[in-house]
């Protein structure tokens, strides 16, 4: 690893009277990163940081050595936020179409990006009336596009049949080995084990950072669930 | 700001809008029918080609408002702002792409219910009667204006929809429809003076009466520029960075 993707320092967020993130320190390197944490930890607003659309109060948040949400950044960043971000009353490629424009990339990419989260025969169906797990592949498909260096994955497997999930970490590896970061949170502790590195979460604070086996290890837990538990413990006691 | 995306947004808006045949009949037909039971209900009575021309101000605002405050709303609360103002899109590509979208359509509107107005229930026009139209389109690119200007401020669909009451019927009984506006008590005169609907009406009236059209121009900037000083407004309310 010799450059980071992204470097956090000091990141400290508050919403309203709560404080989401303390004084975060962490950088983000090439592979699939994955952040895992309960719901509420405050993930989502580590990711809105990197995309740069959360007010902090202070840190900084580098990506590529340019501060989060940096025009320069914006074409090169692809970012899937928690809610499915596409339009339901238009059709999958309609969707690609709008956001292609914006991005500015070309049309082909359509047919790329539909294939790579196999949407293939409900390309031309209504987001709306697509499923759960289909909607947020269509989302995922408009992160995919002009191929991004950064990719910023808010939960894109929640709820997804068990099969498709494995479809899209394999997809989320081939996209890291063709040299994107990927960025991906979960709150099931089962998806740690897909990741090259893993960053645990609890109470906006990074718990444990490193591979999964090491984070086992150092916890002397057989599966990255027990170890979330035994240093959450360590930390209370 | 870019072409292409302002282009973009206005297209991906019509689309929207070409799926939802409900709401496009309810924005199309629905000012006619209200003028022709207008016209219905003062029949043999001059009161049609007084109260007409308001009207036809009127509708564009009003629907153009609902329909961008709601719309905006759902880009506001469903992710997809975020999402593009996490790409190259300027704040005024997005707000000028819903004003093209929106002006297109209130221009059909305008067409129907000014050539339902003038040529089948006969309303009198002594200015040119393609005036008329663009009174109206410049008067829904206002309710676009403010509309999405209001959208920053409500949370749910069910406010956005409260704003309407708030927004548009102070301006609505100021207007001059109810009351001449210079018989209106001093203050409330005042209070017309600075209400951009009271232009648009007064722009219509004075097409319907007279065929001198320099009036006409300044009411219609008047109103052009209150439309434009609600687009800046609307995106100082879009920030790229939220709490």
């Amino acid at each position: 690893m010799v450059n980071n993707a992204v470097e956090i320092r000091g990141l400290h967020v508050v919403r309203g009277k709560r404080t989401v993130l303390e004084r975060l320190d962490v950088t983000i390197g090439d592979g699939v990163t994955g952040l895992l944490g309960p719901s509420g930890c405050g993930k989502s607003t580590l990711m809105r940081c990197l995309v740069g659309v959360q007010q902090v109060r202070a840190g900084t948040v580098t990506v590529f050595g340019e501060p989060a949400g940096s025009r320069s950044l914006r074409e090169t960043v692809g970012y899937v936020t928690q809610a499915a971000s596409v339009y339901d009353d238009l059709t999958v490629v309609e969707n690609l179409r709008f956001f292609c424009r914006v991005l500015g990339v070309g049309r082909e990419e359509i047919d790329r990006v539909v294939d790579a989260v196999d949407l293939g025969s409900h390309r031309d169906q209504i987001v709306g009336r697509l499923s759960g797990g289909q909607r947020s592949r269509a989302s995922l498909a408009v992160a995919l596009l002009g191929e991004p260096v950064l990719l910023v994955l808010d939960e894109p497997t929640v709820g997804l049949d068990p099969v498709l999930r494995e479809d899209l970490w394999g997809l989320f590896h081939r996209l890291a080995d063709r040299g994107t970061a990927v960025f991906v949170s979960s709150h099931v502790m089962d998806e740690a084990e897909r990741c090259d590195r893993l960053l645990l979460m609890r109470e906006g604070r990074i718990i444990a950072d490193g591979t999964p086996a090491e984070i086992k290890e150092k916890a002397g837990a057989d599966s990255v669930e027990h170890a979330f538990l035994a240093i959450v413990r360590e930390d209370a006691g | 700001m870019t072409s292409r995306i302002t282009v973009a947004v206005a297209a991906r808006v019509l689309t929207q809008l070409r799926r939802d045949h409900r709401t496009l009949a309810l924005l199309l037909v629905l000012p006619c029918l209200l003028i022709t039971l207008l016209w219905w209900m003062f029949q043999d009575t001059p009161v049609f080609d007084e109260v007409g021309p308001a009207l036809l101000a009127m509708f564009p605002f009003i629907v153009m408002f609902l329909v961008t405050s709601v719309t905006t709303l759902r880009e506001r609360s469903g992710g997809t702002l975020e999402r593009l103002l996490t790409m190259p899109m300027g704040k005024l590509d997005f707000l000028l792409g819903y004003g093209v979208a929106f002006g297109l359509v209130a221009a059909v509107q305008s067409v129907l219910a000014v050539a339902l107005s003038v040529g089948v229930l006969d309303l009198q026009v002594q200015g040119p009667v393609w005036l008329l139209v663009v009174v109206a389109v410049v008067d829904a690119v206002l309710g676009t204006a403010l509309g999405l200007f209001v959208s920053a401020f409500a949370q749910t669909e069910f406010q956005a929809v409260q704003f309407m009451p708030a927004v548009v019927i102070p301006q609505i009984l100021l207007c001059g429809l109810f009351v001449p506006r210079d018989q209106l008590p001093t203050v409330l005169g005042w209070v017309s003076d600075v209400l951009p609907l009271s232009y648009a009406v007064d722009a219509m009236q004075t097409l319907t009466q007279t065929a001198e059209t320099a009036d006409v121009w300044q009411d219609l900037a008047v109103v052009a520029g209150f439309a434009v000083a609600g687009l800046v407004l609307g995106a100082a309310t879009l920030r790229r960075r939220t709490p």
